[in-house]
């Protein structure tokens, strides 16, 4: 298939072609980090993800609008505000549903999913109501939808670039607060051994609800991000939540190391396939591929030593 | 009450009810419409009856039992639409005498593979032997490799997602999203009008009764003592010299293989069968069916799928805009106040005051009052 | 936002006079004969059953409104319960008015079937306004064959089929394609193509016919690449990258849903700048209704191949986008489904009044030739195979989300359901 192209032009497309590959990466990584804390960290498995990425989604939504409206002067910056907001939503209905749903299933991680499918019935229920059932359109600034060239052939994208340095700085802010400080030991010391954590003084309750408000937030943010790349709609979510989770698995559910590591690895064996494959059979390659790996290795690429 | 008997003698109540539940009440009081919608909803409950054991009494929980479901139900559906493509039916196709979405997708011959599915007996063969030697593969894989709890949950449901994907890419051979439509007729047998429908509602009830009663031997057995030890101290009845792997994959498969049943009697019964059964969502829904019935039940799974499709059905139709609602609140409702679902409710709540009332005053509970699980 | 600015809105305006006024106009159009039920007694014109009194009719409007494709179906039910109100308005259907039953088919075909039945045995309607997918008239159809139903399906869809059952009010695949395809091989000199859609039947078939055409129509023209990606798949990069490598003239889509969204987001923010037609994108999937969940800033430039766009101008069209706009509100855009979703009452009604029954045999022999001279697209006429006659357009997509008409057959396409050489 390549006979009919010269060097240059060869060259031009791996690297275009690598770059997809990144970009897939973070939008993996911003997509798995918020699931990574709560299901990581906390054992919940929580299927209403999808869900709380698109609060984001829809709190940019009306925070771009609001900034048409009131402040066009000021649009082209809006997306840093609405993602500062969507944090603070999404971890908002984190905290209340950690309140009043999750803090009671903590003996029974399998009952989380079946509790948390519920909430995602109703939040998308709840979308459809407030928003419609149509997807909606969210402005993205300018700015942010154009493309840098770099030479005639390469092009490259800049929310593509946004979404990288985006999934860097959460990542880092992230890897701070769980390994820097205090309260990232003790959401590891409560992973280890909850019982004895209590026991040497930790707020279990308070820091439980903070880690799960955490991570909801983290999925706002990424959920904001997408409306750049992707649809603004009640069900849109659905989209994200497979992929998600097999990311956060493949990773070795307990390490965030694993879950990047991972999500690397997914993300480029994807784009790769994809370029020589139909978009479908890439998929479904992939997909077998991991389903392979988990057989043979079947607690993910970076495990924890656990007692039971 | 002899500890080797195959019931206790309030399970013995319980499928007594339930016999007349599905073979007494449900036809009296139901139009054909609605009963073979009800013969739908038992459909699903040979899944849950699966999950009970696998997931209530195994500690297994399966995310994927959708592909078992599915292959059942497409191997099903694949004899009844080469039934349905006889040359004659198909004279308007480019080639005449194979299913039409092949002819659509400019197959020009039937792939080799779908040829044995001419034959009725190697279709109810596949019904059940495909979902199994599936189920034993995932299982070897996974139990040997002592792969539990969430995990196993989550590549589960990984291969839903690519069976789904697998079936919609492959649509030449498989229907795609459409799924195997318009089938017509077993054996020459119309299954689509209303006295097949019944007949077909009864045959779905025997059925049902057959992997009941399989179900409540394996409890019964050595096995279902195992399985609730395994699901408590796993390590302990390993060092016990039992092989937990064998006992996990024997009782993975047996779920497979009546939620294979369960498809193929789903495909009779609506006409039809459709990636939309195979993929996470219904995977999930099946597993909530379960619980609604309370996962150590296998009554209870009965009752769960009846009451949960009922209620989808019921809501929906009242409440097109807000039925989701509805159905978000009820699983959210079952996990947090009766994680023991509707078995729960009725050994904590029910039956004690029935016993109660009965040795009071000795005149035995009619049905019609101990069938309120149903409802 | 991405709102039609040009329209003003009808603020400080009582909104039942106004839609007493936009029916009144539209009742002009449609020149309607004042018929009294008397005249026509219920037991002769209902033998079979159905759910008609003295006063009214039922039928029943079965769409997802839940799940992944409400997205998509809510214009359509908008569209059936404005075209029900104002024929009310008008006095009804035999001088009965319609009452509808709304089922929730959620994204689900086992579900349509089960509604489906629910419709036709429990409810006896008189007819279904219904289905959006393939897969969902599929799984229905059995069932308005078994029960004798009778459907009016909206959807521009890949043919190759053929219901005495099924009203079929959009456009088949050769309809939709091959004006489009001649178009921008005239007018664009299009030569090579790049062939990309979502992973389902339509799709497929319609890019079937799109490579059959290119490779033995069009003079030197060629099929560079065909490509399909799951529903709801999110991550287009891969593709664009492809595409780049192939340098062709136009790029076909016809994604759907979400990956809709996606596709035209991630090709903008590549550099590919669609106004520059270099590569021209030419879709049969993006309707005004799509545009607002892509953002028309994000597909300006790109053409789509439909029958009808909201831009139209003719007089049928602006009562007709009038009053769904003070039905359902100012914000409201119109696609190519939701009129020909509009169109499922009226060539009902049209073909009832003319067999003088409600009975589903005698509407179905009524119903080839029936004309609607105030469709909204214009003109259009029931051919014998139960598709509709009608014109083909291409519209350029603009910024403020709206096309403009750039082309238009100039008769109308006739409806090839199996269509030879395509296959």
């Amino acid at each position: 298939m390549f006979a009919d192209y010269s060097m240059s032009e060869l060259g031009a497309i791996f690297a275009m072609q690598g770059f997809a590959g990144l970009i897939l990466f973070s939008v993996f990584v911003l997509m798995a980090l918020g699931l990574a804390i709560i299901f990581g960290q906390m054992g919940v498995i929580n299927m209403a993800h999808g869900e709380f990425m698109i609060l984001g989604a829809y709190v940019t939504y009306l925070v771009s609008n609001f900034f048409a409206a009131y402040l066009p002067a000021l649009f082209s910056a809006y997306f840093f505000l609405a993602m500062i907001l969507a944090f603070i939503a999404s971890g908002a209905l984190g905290l209340f549903v950690e309140w009043a749903m999750i803090r009671h299933l903590y003996k029974r991680p399998l009952d989380t999913l079946l509790a948390t499918w519920g909430l995602s019935l109703i939040l998308q229920q709840l979308y459809r109501s407030i928003f419609g059932a149509r997807e909606v359109g969210v402005s993205i600034p300018d700015w942010m939808m154009g493309s840098m060239p770099v030479t005639d052939l390469i092009e490259i994208p800049i929310n593509g670039i946004f979404v990288m340095v985006l999934a860097v700085g959460i990542s880092l802010a992230v890897y701070v607060m769980m390994f820097r400080s205090g309260w990232g030991k003790q959401v590891r010391a409560i992973n280890q051994n909850r019982v004895m954590a209590g026991a040497v003084g930790i707020n279990t309750e308070w820091t439980d609800r903070m880690t799960y408000g955490i991570g909801c937030g983290v999925a706002g943010v990424a959920g904001s991000a997408f409306t750049m790349i992707g649809s603004t709609g009640p069900t849109a979510g659905q989209l994200y939540i497979v992929d998600t989770f097999l990311v956060v698995v493949f990773g070795g559910a307990a390490s965030l190391l694993g879950t990047i590591a991972s999500a690397f690895s997914i993300s480029q064996a994807q784009s790769i396939m994809e370029f020589f494959l139909s978009g479908s059979m890439a998929k479904v390659l992939t997909l077998l591929i991991i389903v392979g790996i988990l057989m043979i290795r079947p607690q993910g690429l970076f495990a924890m030593k656990l007692r039971k | 009450m002899k500890a080797n008997a195959l019931f206790t003698r309030s399970e013995m109540i319980g499928f007594a009810i339930l016999a007349c539940v599905i073979f007494l009440l449900l036809p009296a009081v139901l139009d054909t419409f609605r009963l073979n919608l009800f013969g739908k909803y038992l459909t699903y409950s040979f899944v849950a009856i699966g999950l009970a054991l696998c997931w209530g009494a195994g500690g297994i929980l399966s995310l994927g039992q959708g592909v078992f479901f599915g292959l059942g139900g497409y191997c099903m559906a694949m004899f009844l639409k080469l039934e349905a493509s006889t040359p004659e039916n198909t004279a308007i196709q480019s080639t005449p005498g194979i299913p039409d979405f092949m002819d659509w997708n400019q197959l020009t011959a039937l792939p080799w593979w779908w040829e044995p599915f001419h034959s009725l007996t190697f279709a109810l063969f596949a019904v059940v032997a495909v979902p199994v030697v599936f189920a034993f593969i995932i299982g070897v894989a996974m139990f040997r490799r002592r792969v539990g709890g969430v995990y196993f949950a989550i590549i589960t449901q990984a291969f839903a997602a690519i069976l789904t994907i697998l079936i919609i890419g492959q649509q030449g051979f498989t229907g795609g999203v459409n799924g195997i439509t318009d089938l017509r007729t077993l054996l020459g047998w119309d299954i689509r009008t209303d006295e097949a429908k019944e007949t077909l509602y009864y045959v779905n009830g025997i059925l049902l009764f057959a992997v009941l009663f399989a179900a409540q031997f394996v409890r019964r057995s050595k096995l279902g003592r195992l399985l609730i030890a395994m699901r408590d101290q796993e390590d302990r009845v390993r060092f016990s010299g039992y092989d937990v792997a064998s006992f996990k994959i024997f009782i993975f498969c047996l779920g497979a293989g009546f939620a294979g049943i369960g498809g193929a009697m789903f495909t009779l019964q609506v006409g039809f069968m459709s990636p939309t059964l195979v993929g996470i969502v219904p995977s999930i829904e099946m597993v909530i069916f379960c619980a609604v019935g309370g996962r150590l039940s296998i009554l209870g799974a009965v009752y769960g799928a009846l009451l949960v499709n009922w209620a989808k059905t019921t809501f929906s139709e009242s409440f097109p805009e807000l039925w989701l609602f509805g159905l978000g609140g009820l699983f959210i409702a079952v996990v947090m106040a009766f994680p023991n679902g509707l078995a729960g409710i009725w050994v904590e709540k029910i039956e004690p005051r029935l016993l109660k009332a009965f040795k009071k005053s000795p005149a035995p509970a009619s049905p019609a009052q101990q069938s309120t699980p149903a409802e | 936002m991405t709102d039609e600015t040009s329209k003003k809105p009808n603020s400080g305006v009582n909104r039942r006079a106004v839609l007493a006024g936009g029916t009144a106009l539209t009742a002009s159009l449609f020149l309607p004969k004042q018929l009294k039920a008397a005249e026509y007694p219920t037991a002769e014109i209902n033998t079979t059953g159905l759910a008609v009194t003295d006063d009214t009719v039922t039928i029943g409007i079965l769409h997802s409104i839940t799940g992944t494709m409400a997205i998509s179906e809510t214009g359509s039910v908008q569209a059936e319960k404005l075209a029900i109100e104002q024929i009310n308005a008008q006095g009804g259907i035999l001088g009965r008015k319609i009452e509808y039953i709304q089922e929730d088919g959620g994204s689900d075909w086992p579900t349509f079937a089960e509604k489906a039945k629910k419709l036709l045995v429990n409810d006896k309607v008189a007819s279904v306004m219904g289905c959006w997918t393939s897969a969902s008239r599929k799984a229905v159809l059995p069932v308005f064959e078994q029960y004798n139903g009778f459907l009016y399906y909206p959807t521009f869809y890949e043919g190759l089929e053929q219901s005495p059952n099924v009203i079929y009010t959009g456009q088949e695949a050769t309809q939709q394609i091959i004006a489009g395809l001649d178009w921008v091989a005239k007018e664009k000199g299009a030569k090579s193509f790049y062939l990309l859609g979502s992973d389902y039947i339509w799709p497929r078939t319609s890019n079937k016919i799109a490579r059959k055409h290119i490779e033995n129509y069009l003079d030197g023209a060629k099929v560079v690449g065909e490509e399909y990606y799951p529903l709801g798949h999110t991550q287009f990069n891969s593709v664009i990258n492809k595409i780049r490598l192939k340098k062709p003239d136009v790029i076909y889509a016809i994604v759907v849903g979400g990956s809709n969204v996606a596709f035209y987001k991630q090709l903008k923010a590549a550099g590919i700048d669609m106004t520059k037609e270099s590569p021209l994108v030419l879709t049969i999937s993006v309707t005004e209704d799509e545009i607002r969940g892509i953002g028309g800033e994000n597909i300006e430039g790109a053409y789509a191949c439909m029958k009808y766009f909201q831009s139209l101008t003719n007089d049928n069209n602006e009562a007709f986008v009038k009053s769904f706009k003070e039905m359902w509100g100012d914000d409201m855009v119109i696609g190519d489904v939701t009129q020909a979703a509009y169109l499922g009452p009226w060539l009902w009604k049209a073909a009832v009044e003319k067999a003088g029954s409600f009975d589903v045999d005698k509407v179905r022999a009524a119903t080839p030739g029936i004309e609607l001279t105030s469709a909204p697209e214009g003109y259009v006429k029931v051919h014998d195979n139960h598709h509709l006659w009608s014109k083909t357009r291409v519209g350029l997509a603009k910024a403020d989300g709206q096309y403009d008409v750039v082309f238009e057959t100039a008769d109308l396409v006739e409806p090839d359901p199996f269509p030879e050489g395509y296959q």
